[in-house]
C-alpha cells in the first residue's frame, strides 16, 4: 500500500510531512490565516455590515453620514482586486506585524479582502429580517443594544451562519493567493511545489486537502445554520 | 380656568390635533395624513376604516411616534408627545428613554403578528418584559398568567411557526399587554385570518375591553369588524378623515359615499341591492313610485312604519329586501323597499318617515 502511494504520488512523498515544506505545515498554516482572518475580517464585517443596517434611511437610527461613510469604505475595499491588495497593503502590513512576508503578515491584508464581502452578507442577512418584528420590538419599548442583539442578530442568526459560511469558504480560497507573499498554506503548495515544478500530483493532493476543508466547512455551517432557523 | 375645566370634562386618553405626515421621496411627495385630529375617550373601542393607502397605519404609528408626524400635535394621557409645525423631529416633545417608557403603555398588534421567529411563545411574551420593574419569578408568573388569558398555557415552549395564524395573534396580544398598557392598537389585526378566528380574537378585544376598561384602537378595512365591537369610528379616505361618529350614528346616517359603501358591504346589502337593481321591478319604475333605503334604528325599530305609511298617506310599500343588526345592543333595520302613492302622499309619507328618525335614501326615482 504505502509502496504503491510512493511510486503513485513519489512528490507527495517528497514533501514529508512536517518540517518547512511539509505537508502539515502547510494544512496548518491554511487553518491558521483562515481563523484569524475570519476572526479580524468577520468582526470588522460585522461591525460594518450592522453599520449599514442600523443606519440605512429604512433603519432603526438613520445617519445619512455614517450610512455614506461605511458604504463607501466597504464599496472601495470591495473594488480593489485581492491580487493588488496583497502589494498595495504591504507597507501597512509591515508597520502592524512587522514584516510583510510569512502567514502572519498574510492576516492584514486577508482581514481586509475579506472584510467588505462579508460586511454586505451580514447586511444582506439582516436586512432579511423583517421589518415589522423590528417594529413591534420598538412598540414594546425595546432599546437600540436590544433591537440590535435581541432582534438583528437572533433573528437574523440561521442567515448569518449560512453567509459566514459562504465568506468561510470564500477565504480559503483567498488563502491560497497569499501564497504569493511567501504565506505558505495549501495554495502555496499546489503552485510553488507543484504546478512550477510540474509535479502534478502535489497539485493534486493539495487542492484534495483544500476541498475536504471546504467541505467540512460547509457542513459545520449548513447544520448549525439549519439548527438555529425556526421560521 | 374654563381650558382647565374643558380638560376635565373630555379628557381624552389620546388626541391628536390637526396632524399631517408627508413622505419626501426621490421625485414625489407622498401626503399619507392630511390634517386629521382625533380624540379617543378612555374606555372607547375606536374604529378606523379606510381601503388600502389611506393612511390608517401611518395615522395610528405617529401614536407611538413610531411615525414622527411632519405637523400637528400628539397627546397621550395628557403628555405632550409632539407638538410642532413643519418641525419635524424637532417637534418631539419627550426624550427617548421616557418615550420606550411610554411605548411599553401602548400595546400594538399588526396584521402580520410580527413574532420573532426564534423565541417561544412564552419568551416572545418575555421579550416585552425586559424592562418591567417585576423580579425574575414575578415575570415568570406575568408570562404564564397572560398566556393563560389567551388560552395558550400549553403552546408556552413552542415556536411561531408551530402556531396556526390565530393562534400567533393570541401570542401577539398576549406580548402586547405585557406591560399593562392602557391603550391597545390593533392595525389590521384580523385581516390575515378566516371569519371564524376573526370573531374569536374580536371577542377577546372586546372582552379586554370590558374587563379591563382597556381603550383600543381598531384599525381595519373591514366594517363588519368595527360592527362588532367599536363603539365610534372614523372613516379615512386619501389620508384624510372623511367622517366620524359613534357606530350606531355613522351606521344609521351615513354621510360619506365612501361609508355607505362600506356599510353595504358589511350589512350584505351590496349583494341583494345589486341583484334588486337589476330586477324588473326597479329597471321599469313608474313615475309615481320611487326606490329607497330606509334606515332605522332604536326606538323606531318597533313602530310599524309600514302601516302608518299606508293608513296616513296612502303609501305602499314593497319590501324587496330587509335586514336586522344588533349594534352596540341596538337594534338596527334597513330595508330595501319600492314606495307607491301620489306625490303629494309620497312626499309627505317620506317627511314623516324622516321626522321619525328613520334615515331615507332614495336610490332611484324622483326626489320627494
Ligand atoms: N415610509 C414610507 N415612505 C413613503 N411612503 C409611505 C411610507 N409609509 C406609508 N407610505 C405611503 O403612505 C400612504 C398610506 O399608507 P398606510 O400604510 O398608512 O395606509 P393604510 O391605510 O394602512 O393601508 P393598508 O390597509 O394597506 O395597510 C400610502 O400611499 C403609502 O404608500
Ligand atoms: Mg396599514
Amino acid at each position: 500500500m504505502s509502496n504503491w502511494f510512493s511510486q503513485t504520488f513519489p512528490n507527495v512523498v517528497y514533501q514529508g510531512w512536517s518540517g518547512d515544506t511539509g505537508w502539515l505545515t502547510a494544512i496548518n498554516q491554511t487553518i491558521f490565516m483562515t481563523f484569524w482572518s475570519a476572526i479580524f475580517g468577520g468582526l470588522l464585517g460585522l461591525i460594518f455590515g450592522f453599520g449599514l443596517v442600523v443606519t440605512s434611511p429604512r433603519g432603526i437610527t438613520p445617519n445619512k453620514v455614517l450610512f455614506w461613510i461605511f458604504d463607501k469604505i466597504v464599496s472601495i475595499f470591495r473594488a480593489i482586486p485581492f491580487i493588488i491588495l496583497l502589494a498595495f497593503i504591504a507597507p501597512v502590513t509591515k508597520t502592524i506585524v512587522g514584516t510583510q512576508i510569512g502567514s502572519t503578515a498574510a492576516l492584514v491584508p486577508l482581514s481586509l479582502g475579506v472584510f467588505p464581502f462579508y460586511a454586505r452578507q451580514v447586511q444582506v442577512a439582516l436586512t432579511e429580517v423583517d421589518s415589522g418584528i423590528v417594529e413591534a420590538a420598538q412598540a414594546v419599548g425595546a432599546s437600540f443594544t436590544e433591537i440590535v442583539f435581541g432582534v438583528y442578530l437572533r433573528e437574523g442568526r440561521s442567515e448569518l451562519i449560512r453567509v459566514s459560511t459562504v465568506t468561510l469558504i470564500s477565504l480559503i480560497g483567498l488563502t491560497a493567493m497569499a501564497g504569493a507573499i511567501g504565506a505558505g498554506g495549501l495554495g502555496n503548495m499546489a503552485i510553488a511545489y507543484g504546478y512550477n515544478r510540474f509535479a502534478n500530483d502535489t497539485t493534486l493532493v493539495a487542492t484534495f486537502l483544500v476541498l475536504v476543508l471546504v467541505l467540512i466547512v460547509q457542513v459545520v455551517g449548513d447544520y448549525l445554520a439549519k439548527r438555529y432557523n425556526h421560521k | 380656568m374654563r381650558k382647565h375645566q374643558n380638560l376635565s370634562m373630555t379628557n381624552p386618553i389620546i388626541s391628536l390635533k390637526n396632524i399631517d405626515v408627508t413622505f419626501q421621496q426621490k421625485k414625489r411627495t407622498i401626503e399619507a395624513v392630511k390634517n386629521v385630529s382625533i380624540d379617543v375617550n378612555r374606555g372607547d373601542v375606536f374604529g378606523i376604516v379606510g381601503y388600502s393607502g389611506a393612511g390608517k397605519s401611518t395615522l395610528v404609528r405617529v401614536i407611538n411616534l413610531l411615525q414622527v408626524p411632519t405637523n400637528g400635535q400628539v397627546i397621550v394621557n395628557g403628555e405632550t408627545f409632539f407638538d410642532g409645525q413643519g418641525a419635524g423631529k424637532s417637534g418631539v416633545q419627550i426624550k427617548p428613554n421616557e418615550l420606550r417608557d411610554r411605548r411599553r403603555k401602548i400595546g400594538m398588534i399588526f396584521q402580520h403578528f410580527n413574532l420573532l421567529n426564534e423565541r417561544t411563545v412564552a419568551e416572545n411574551v418575555a421579550f416585552a418584559l425586559q424592562h418591567s420593574p417585576l423580579k425574575a419569578d414575578e415575570k415568570q408568573a406575568k408570562v404564564a398568567e397572560l398566556l393563560e388569558l389567551v388560552e395558550l398555557t400549553d403552546r408556552a415552549d413552542q415556536f411561531p411557526a408551530q402556531l396556526s395564524g390565530g393562534q400567533k395573534q393570541r401570542v401577539a396580544i398576549a406580548r402586547a399587554l405585557a406591560n399593562d398598557p392602557e391603550i391597545l392598537i390593533s392595525d389590521e389585526a384580523t385581516s390575515a385570518l378566516d371569519p371564524k378566528t376573526t370573531n374569536q380574537i374580536l371577542a377577546l378585544l372586546k372582552k379586554l375591553n370590558q374587563q379591563y376598561n382597556l381603550t383600543i384602537l381598531l384599525i381595519t378595512h373591514e366594517m363588519d369588524a368595527v360592527k362588532e365591537v367599536a363603539n365610534k369610528v372614523a372613516v379615512m379616505q386619501d389620508g384624510q378623515v372623511l367622517e366620524e361618529g359613534s357606530t350606531l350614528d355613522i351606521f344609521t346616517k351615513p354621510q360619506a359615499a365612501l361609508t355607505k359603501e362600506f356599510i353595504e358591504t358589511a350589512t350584505n346589502q351590496d349583494k341583494a341591492l345589486a341583484t334588486i337593481a337589476e330586477s324588473d321591478a326597479i329597471t321599469t319604475l313608474n313615475d309615481n313610485e320611487v326606490f329607497a333605503r330606509l334606515t332605522y334604528s332604536g326606538n323606531s325599530t318597533n313602530e310599524p312604519l309600514i302601516t302608518t305609511l299606508y293608513q296616513k298617506y296612502e303609501v305602499v310599500a314593497n319590501i324587496l329586501y330587509g335586514n336586522v343588526e344588533i349594534l352596540q345592543g341596538t337594534e338596527v333595520g334597513s330595508l330595501l323597499v319600492i314606495l307607491s302613492g301620489s306625490a303629494d302622499g309620497l312626499a309627505a309619507g317620506l317627511q314623516s318617515l324622516k321626522d321619525q328618525g328613520v334615515s331615507v335614501d332614495i336610490l332611484k326615482g324622483k326626489q320627494a
